[in-house]
């Protein structure tokens, strides 16, 4: 206490803020789930990108072999005069990766190492490594003397050196530089279709007086529902081999470009559709009446009012649309057949080839469309905020019969669309042998006898997505807390925000792919992780973290601001009024966050597909992988039980939110 | 000087007494700079009003010494403790938002407990306080009732409860009528500020309503761009104020522009007005300001005003003018005047409506007015 005889203080006292109680507990807070988001997504991409640039080679002029001749060492020369004497290159020719070793048994050929009793290698490099003996890595000018039995423990391992060789070779590489443009065409189309689509049924829903608008809606959401695989195996039986009605595309393949491009739009039309839904349903009513009494005729008013009104939303679907179809792996794999498309080339690099440094490559070719996409559209999100005014009148569409009718038709046929996919895909799954024996059964819900993990995979579905929304949505929550409230830091807070919304612009593969280099490196002390459950909450908590982020900060930004400063006025802890008042205001928000983590854990392949173990299959990977051993029917008797699972579940979660709100937020009625 | 204000005075010179002492304070956001060098003293039971335009700094001031946003230089002292740099919850005082910022989840009831829990009370004392309250704000009725089931005006009283309810040694109200419509407001500044007197409590008030704070201060502090222009009472402040800024936002003011020719004489629009010029060179450009009401008409037209003097129609001061234009406003007619000729306005004063003719107040009738020596109030013109 300063005594306050010595009045006036010189100009320019800095002020030392005491921190208080609940000051240390918020640092606390944003320090744990900053290192959650740097441990989950800035550790692993950083790691990714460096390993995107390490090429490997073999030193070996730098490993020296002598042989043991009648109890005389004799000089051999370098492994590398023995690796040119060789008929044929060693590795096949292909270039080291990381995991690539050489035995020495391979390098010194039996004939010419006949009656050696012992040998000699001597690591010759400045920095040690070349070599492996039962796993241990020699240091330099180690000099290793094995037994002729022993010849067998001996490895040579490739050295790391930073470059762009990588890069080189995937640009240099006809078949995989072909990916980014089939990438791009495949994206480019489904977003000129789906958008289209979407854009006419929104239409239909807000400008028309069309009957049974709840179910319209409700259908057009359902692919949200199940995983990307399902689309591609509906359309394997409706136009495959033996498709059911193959005729109608006269000759053509449903395997390639076209199937990719109507799966994709099956399962990315709810998304745009919401999106779109929301422009239009801001447009003010005014305008609507404005251009009546300007007598403008109903096309002028379409694209004078409707079109320019919902623009953003239309260039955000857009892009929303383009990352979904860029950065998705489960439509090309189940219907792609030959044609490659560059989330497959990290599957296919990495599961089929073990080449995690091209992997890498692919993953930040792959990222740099998704970023641009996703920058775009938050751009566009921000400016659809701004159109919104408070004044506005809601648009109430008048009967037109004729008009209403058309758009009924349309709404109809969309809703054939989807429905008549997963009735496909429920009576593939329900008949014994398509199309040989087309009695029903429930022989291939006999998971068990397949590939893929079994009904065991299905458990571990609905438990990761049980965790996923409970963890995920206490972490987004708390995170979107500390963002909006926290006094201060505001430097670490926009630093927060910013890692916040890095997630989605990160497609799933390039994150699973980041998770194998961070986590699956023995020198990390997460490194426990690598193969649990909990990695695969994590990965998948991450991997959808923004959207579940932005919509806990609108809610808590709908809060009035001055919560917090009246609580610490009346002396109360900040955690008493987050559990007494933010928590119970912001519980539809919190439901909302649970139920989208629950079905996305439940439908998601592309982050896991890299990161589950045996013991931890899950049902949308088993879909994947009985798809790819032939095992089609099985792969879509599991899609519907995912299906059914989130459909009971989005029931479950109505009820709750309509149960939650009328008993606990009976402050919302006047 | 009586004994009692020149103790007074002195007590206000060394701050000794202050229940609340502000000491050079500055608060910068970035390079913007919200106050600079702000002291001030507030003594105990008084009610004190910041008022200024926005962004004049005075919420910043507020928020200060709540310590929801501290300062970047000087010091807080509140009840012989330094609380500069204190958390708000490590400090003594209750605050009441515009937007009220009531629990919505929960009633009225458990709003004003709020902040009786975690105090060791008993329940039942618990109970009893926020029933006093709630009586003292003439809401006991409407206990269990959700914030939102309330109108803006209970809103605001509940709040102002939730503040009072663990007696705090000052209160902070931060522009607590703005969200009212006016009817409300009205009564809502009559209610609080009797319950003040009544509970005796320290209490600040941010305002941006010259009447507002008229009403309801004891003592005025009057701020523009992050500097205080004044301190004093409503009356001080409406009769003496200390700058231009001060005239020209309490009150209606005219302003009219002027150049001092020697000590005591300005000359304004080809007149030379006699004024207290106090040390202003000659030669100085400055502006002349009075209140409308102080304006005296001595004549209309070629007919004499009734009642005037003599002596007082030879006293000076006095300047012929045209009436531009009039307004109708109910009680009184306000007058636009300018040299003839002109469309410049340079005056304007109101007539009561009753006295004002119609021929008397068209465009072009001539006027003559004067401006008492006593009420022209001479400002160095760089100071507006």
């Amino acid at each position: 206490m300063t005594s306050l005889a010595e009045s006036d203080a010189p100009a320019g006292l800095k002020v030392k803020p005491k921190v208080g109680k609940d000051a240390w507990m918020m640092r606390a807070l944003i320090l744990i789930v900053a290192l959650y988001l740097l441990a989950s997504l800035a550790f692993p991409l950083i790691t990714m990108l460096t390993r995107s640039f390490e090429i490997y080679d073999f030193s070996f002029q730098e490993v020296s072999v002598s042989f043991e001749e009648n109890g005389q060492w004799v000089e051999k020369g370098t492994i590398q005069e023995w690796v040119d004497e060789l008929s044929q290159p060693v590795n096949n020719g292909l270039l080291p990766t990381a995991r690539t070793r050489i035995a020495a048994s391979e390098v010194l050929p039996k004939p010419k190492r006949a009656g050696i009793e012992r040998f000699r290698f001597q690591d010759l490099s400045a920095e040690g490594g070349l070599l492996l003996n039962e796993g241990d890595v020699s240091e330099a000018g180690e000099v290793i003397v094995v037994e002729r039995g022993d010849l067998s423990r001996i490895f040579m391992k490739p050295t790391v050196e930073n470059g762009v060789r990588n890069y080189l070779i995937y640009f240099q590489t006809p078949t995989l530089r072909l990916s980014i443009f089939n990438s791009l065409f495949i994206a480019s189309v489904t977003t000129i279709l789906t958008v289209g689509l979407a854009f006419f049924f929104a239409y239909a829903l807000t400008r028309s007086c069309l009957p049974f608008k709840p179910f319209f809606r409700m259908v057009a959401l359902v692919p949200i529902l199940v995983p990307s695989l399902l689309p591609g195996i509906g359309l394997v039986y409706l136009f495959g081999e033996h498709g059911m009605i193959k005729e109608l595309l006269f000759g053509g393949s449903i395997y390639g470009p076209i199937g990719i491009v109507i799966a994709s739009t099956f399962y990315c039309f709810p998304h745009a559709l919401i999106i779109i839904l929301v422009a239009l349903s801001i447009t003010d009513a005014r305008l609507y009446e404005a251009a009546i009494s300007l007598r403008a005729s109903r096309l002028k008013t379409f694209f004078t009012v409707t079109l320019p009104g919902a623009r953003y939303g239309l260039v955000s679907a857009a892009f929303v649309v383009f990352n979904l179809v860029i950065t998705d792996f489960g439509v090309p794999k189940v219907i792609g057949g030959q044609y490659n498309v560059l989330a497959l080339d990290i599957y296919k690099q990495v599961v089929g080839q073990q080449n995690f440094e091209m992997g890498a490559v692919v993953s930040v070719v792959l990222l740099l469309p998704a970023v641009v996409a996703f920058t775009v559209d938050r751009a566009m999100q921000r400016r659809q905020v701004a159109l919104l005014s408070a004044s506005a009148v809601p648009y109430a569409p008048k009967p037109h019969r004729r008009f209403d009718f058309i758009m009924l038709g349309y709404c109809a046929l969309v809703a054939l669309f989807i429905l008549g996919i997963l009735a496909v895909c429920q009576y593939a799954a329900l008949v014994k042998f398509y199309p040989y024996n087309l009695e029903l059964g429930l022989k291939n819900y006999q998971f068990d006898r397949m590939d893929g993990g079994g009904w065991s995979s299905y458990m571990n579905s609905l438990r990761l997505a049980a965790y996923t929304a409970v963890i995920g949505t206490a972490v987004v929550f708390i995170g979107a807390y500390v963002v909006e409230k926290a006094r201060g830091f505001k430097k670490a807070r926009s630093g927060f925000q910013l890692l916040a919304m890095m997630p989605m612009a990160v497609p799933g593969m390039v994150l699973g792919l980041a998770y194998v280099f961070f986590f699956n490196d023995p020198d990390n002390p997460l490194n426990f992780l690598y193969g649990t459950m909990a990695i695969l909450v994590i990965s998948t908590v991450t991997h959808f973290y923004t959207v579940s982020h932005l919509t806990a900060v609108t809610a808590l930004k709908q809060m009035d601001p001055e919560f917090e400063s009246v609580s610490a006025s009346l002396k109360q802890p900040f955690y008493r009024t987050f559990g007494r008042v933010t928590v119970p205001v912001c519980l539809p928000a919190i439901l909302d966050i649970s139920i989208y983590l629950f079905v996305n854990a439940m439908t998601t392949v592309s982050a896991v597909v890299f990161l589950y173990s045996p013991d931890t299959a899950l049902a949308s990977i088993a879909v994947l992988n009985m798809d790819d051993a032939g095992d089609i029917a099985p792969a879509a008797a599991m899609g519907m039980m995912i299906f059914y699972s989130n459909a009971i579940v989005r029931l479950l979660h109505a009820g709750l939110t309509r149960g939650v709100i009328t008993r606990t937020q009976a402050w919302r009625m006047r | 000087m009586t004994q009692a204000t020149e103790s007074a005075a002195r007590r206000e010179a060394s701050g000794a007494e202050a229940f609340l002492k502000i000491d050079r304070l500055t608060k910068r956001f970035g390079i913007f700079t919200a106050l600079s060098d702000v002291s001030l003293f507030v003594h105990k039971g008084e009610f004190v009003c910041f008022l200024g335009p926005s962004g004049c700094g005075k919420t910043t001031l507020l928020r200060a010494i709540a310590g929801l946003d501290i300062q970047s230089e000087g010091r807080v002292v509140q009840d012989q403790k330094d609380i500069s740099g204190l958390p708000p919850n490590e400090r003594d005082f209750g605050i009441v938002f515009q937007s009220y910022a009531l629990f919505p989840n929960l009633t009225i009831r458990k709003n004003v407990a709020y902040g009786l829990q975690n105090r060791r009370m008993q329940r039942q004392a618990v109970e009893t306080r926020v029933d006093e309250l709630l009586a003292l704000v003439g809401l006991a009725d409407q206990a269990d009732k959700y914030p939102a089931q309330l109108s803006g005006g209970q809103q605001q009283r509940v709040a102002l409860a939730r503040a009072l309810a663990p007696s705090p040694g000052l209160i902070l109200l931060d522009e607590p009528l703005s969200a009212l419509d006016a009817k409300v407001r009205l009564h809502l500044r009559h209610e609080i500020k009797q319950l003040q007197q009544e509970l005796g409590v320290t209490t600040i008030m941010v305002t941006h309503d010259q009447e507002e704070a008229l009403t309801m201060a004891d003592r005025i502090v009057v701020m523009n761009q992050g500097v205080i222009e004044q301190v004093g009472t409503p009356e001080e402040i409406y009769r003496n104020p200390a700058s231009a800024f001060v005239a020209d936002f309490i009150g209606a003011m005219n302003f009219l522009p002027g150049r001092v020719v020697s000590e005591g004489k300005v000359d304004c629009a080809e007149v030379e007005l006699a004024c207290d010029t106090g040390a202003l060179p000659a030669g100085e450009l400055v502006t002349l300001a009075l209140r409308p009401e102080e304006v005296s008409i001595v004549g209309q037209g070629d007919r004499e005003s009734e009642g005037q003097s003599e002596r007082e129609k030879e006293g000076g001061n006095q300047l012929t003018l045209e009436v531009l234009y009039h307004e109708f406003l109910g009680p009184v007619v306000r007058l636009h005047l300018g040299p003839s000729g002109s469309e410049e306005e340079l005056l304007r004063i109101e007539l009561p409506a009753a006295r004002a003719r119609a021929d008397e107040v068209r465009s072009g009738a001539p006027i003559t007015v004067r401006l008492p020596q006593a009420a022209l109030r001479v400002f160095a013109r760089k100071a507006l």
